[in-house]
């Protein structure tokens, strides 16, 4: 039989009295303890599974109102809204650039801050501490603080999402400059070449293309997040949204969420490409 | 009154310790004479890099003396260390090249000390660093490579690459860190003769870590033996003997051949 490949035989048992059998040892060691565990997860399953309240007649109900909803996305209705639509589009996709724009600068020095490899502990620890504040709570939540703030429109929309954007790409761009190679770094540094400059030619070249390819991320995200804080009078396509569905204008509402659906894919797609080019 | 010319270089009782690590060195002396060849051996963790990188202040040394042409350096900090940094080029293994710049982009890099932060940022060198920078790519044998990115050269050609840059400073002392870690025993000889040569054409003093003992006994006008952060040995190449071996490396590894 050939050498390699088709030969199926196992392994010749060598002689002397080996284990033949061997199992991973599991991550928690006491059986009991194993047992234990496992009952409690699915008892607490089945418990939760108890208390969600289904209102059987409540449900009947709202089917009726569900199936105009579904209906209408075969019949979206571009043209009552239209010009709502259009300017609602424009005002989400003008916050969503300038948020991520602003987002992404402000970011970076953060970022630098919140790297342990750079930062002295004391800077280290604020800035981690303002990243997890952006990062804690979430866009809606921000967005009606600073709706109470700054009143209903675009402005506390495009707050919210910088505050997001931060505390996304600070985190994610502090990972990558605590990952990234020493060496260069200091040869720089042996240069005599200044801070700024070590980090323009030892740091930024290393990064800059996660820097792009997560802002591009940031981007549609943004532009999704938008539509969700509008609900909430932070302005842009998520306002128009709010209003038809306050109206019962299901076919309106369905064109928004077609029209959001397919910039959602466009600028995905787009930044797909472009990320992929960076890398 | 004649007096003797003072060394380069001049180290007093260098000792180094680690924030809550041990002693990395421990009462270092050498000197470094003009256009002199000095090559330090020493098992891993003998503070060969410790040695060099007190010497450019990419560590702080906590303890002893150390004057570059006379003037003490020690204890420098901010603009004047960044002004003795410009003085001292340093090679490091391969890999510290920056990967996705250019070979033009990294070895003006090694004018950074020398050119303000616009200028450098925007890659507007002077042009008499542009055009330098042309003739010592040629004469590393790199000619025409300037706007590859250095992560598609060889290791050979980044480690010329990284010599050039050091020769970019036009300093007056380089110190080398195992240059030729990670290459092949062929490519090491070229890089380490490269190096050899250009020193003597730009009259320059080299202070260079080598973990292979032929290299360095092919090299260097002197070799210092660390260990365990202290110098035990001390002396020109053919002095090297197989009983200074032991004393360096540790009577261990030489015992079994
Ligand atoms: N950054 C560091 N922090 C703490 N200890 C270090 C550091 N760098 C080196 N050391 C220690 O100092 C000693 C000398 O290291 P090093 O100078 O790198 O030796 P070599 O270059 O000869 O291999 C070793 O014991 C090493 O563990
Ligand atoms: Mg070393």
């Amino acid at each position: 039989m050939a050498e390699n490949g088709t030969d199926s035989r196992p392994a010749p048992a060598p002689a002397g009295a080996y284990p033949r059998h061997w199992r991973r040892p599991p991550a928690i060691q006491s059986a009991l303890a194993r047992r234990l565990l496992a009952a409690g997860l699915v008892g607490y399953l089945v418990f939760a599974f108890l208390n969600i309240e289904i209102d059987v007649p409540r449900l009947l109900q709202g089917l009726p109102r569900g199936l105009d909803f579904l209906r209408a996305f075969v019949w979206p209705d571009f043209t009552s809204r239209g010009g709502d639509i259009f300017r609602g589009v424009m005002e989400s996709l003008a916050m969503t650039l300038v948020a991520t724009v602003i987002g992404a600068l402000l970011s970076l020095p953060l970022a630098l801050g919140a790297a342990g490899n750079f930062a002295p502990r004391p800077v280290y620890h604020a800035c981690r501490a303002i990243i997890a504040l952006g990062r804690t709570f979430p866009e809606v939540m921000i967005a009606i603080f600073f709706v109470v703030m700054f009143g209903f429109g675009p402005l506390a929309g495009v707050i919210t999402l910088v505050v997001a954007t931060i505390g996304f790409l600070g985190k994610l761009i502090a990972e990558d400059i605590e990952a990234c190679s020493m060496a260069p770094i200091e040869a720089m540094r042996a240069t005599g070449a200044t801070l700024p400059q070590i980090l323009v030619y030892g740091l930024v070249p290393q990064i800059l293309p996660r820097i792009l390819g997560l802002s591009l991320y940031r981007l549609d995200i943004n532009f999704r997040e938008s539509a969700i804080i509008g609900v909430v009078g932070a302005g842009g396509i998520g306002a128009t949204l709010s209003t038809t569905f306050d109206r019962y204008e299901f076919s309106s509402a369905a064109a928004i969420l077609v029209v959001i659906i397919v910039i959602v894919l466009l600028t995905e797609h787009a930044s797909g490409i472009v990320r992929r080019r960076l890398l | 009154m004649i007096t003797a010319a003072p060394p380069l270089l001049a180290i007093e009782g260098l000792r180094m310790r680690y924030p809550g690590g041990d002693e990395a060195l421990r009462g270092v002396d050498l000197e470094v004479s003009e256009g002199e060849f000095v090559s330090v051996i020493g098992s891993s963790g003998a503070g060969k890099s410790t040695l060099i990188r007190c010497i450019n202040g990419l560590v702080t040394a906590t303890g002893g003396s150390c004057r570059l042409e006379g003037r003490q350096i020690l204890g420098l900090s901010g603009r004047e260390l960044r002004l003795l940094r410009r003085r001292i080029g340093m090679i490091f293994q391969a890999h510290a090249l920056v990967d996705r710049l250019t070979v033009m982009e990294n070895l003006l890099s090694g004018r950074l000390g020398y050119t303000g932060f616009w200028r450098s940022a925007l890659r507007r060198f002077p042009p008499g660093d542009v055009a330098a920078a042309f003739q010592l790519l040629e004469r590393v044998g790199l000619a025409g490579f300037h706007d590859r990115r250095a992560d598609r050269l060889s290791g050979g050609q980044r480690q010329r690459v990284g010599i050039a840059r050091a020769l970019m400073q036009r300093p007056a002392l380089l110190l080398v860190d195992e240059p030729t870690a990670s290459l092949d025993p062929e490519t090491a000889r070229r890089v380490m003769t490269l190096l050899r040569e250009l020193a003597r054409e730009h009259g320059l003093s080299v202070l260079a870590n080598l973990h292979d003992v032929g290299l360095a006994r092919s090299f260097s006008d002197r070799i210092i033996g660390l260990r365990h952060g202290e110098v035990v040995f001390h002396g020109k190449p053919a002095e090297l003997d197989d009983e200074a071996l032991g004393v360096v490396y540790g009577t261990e590894a030489f015992s079994v051949a």
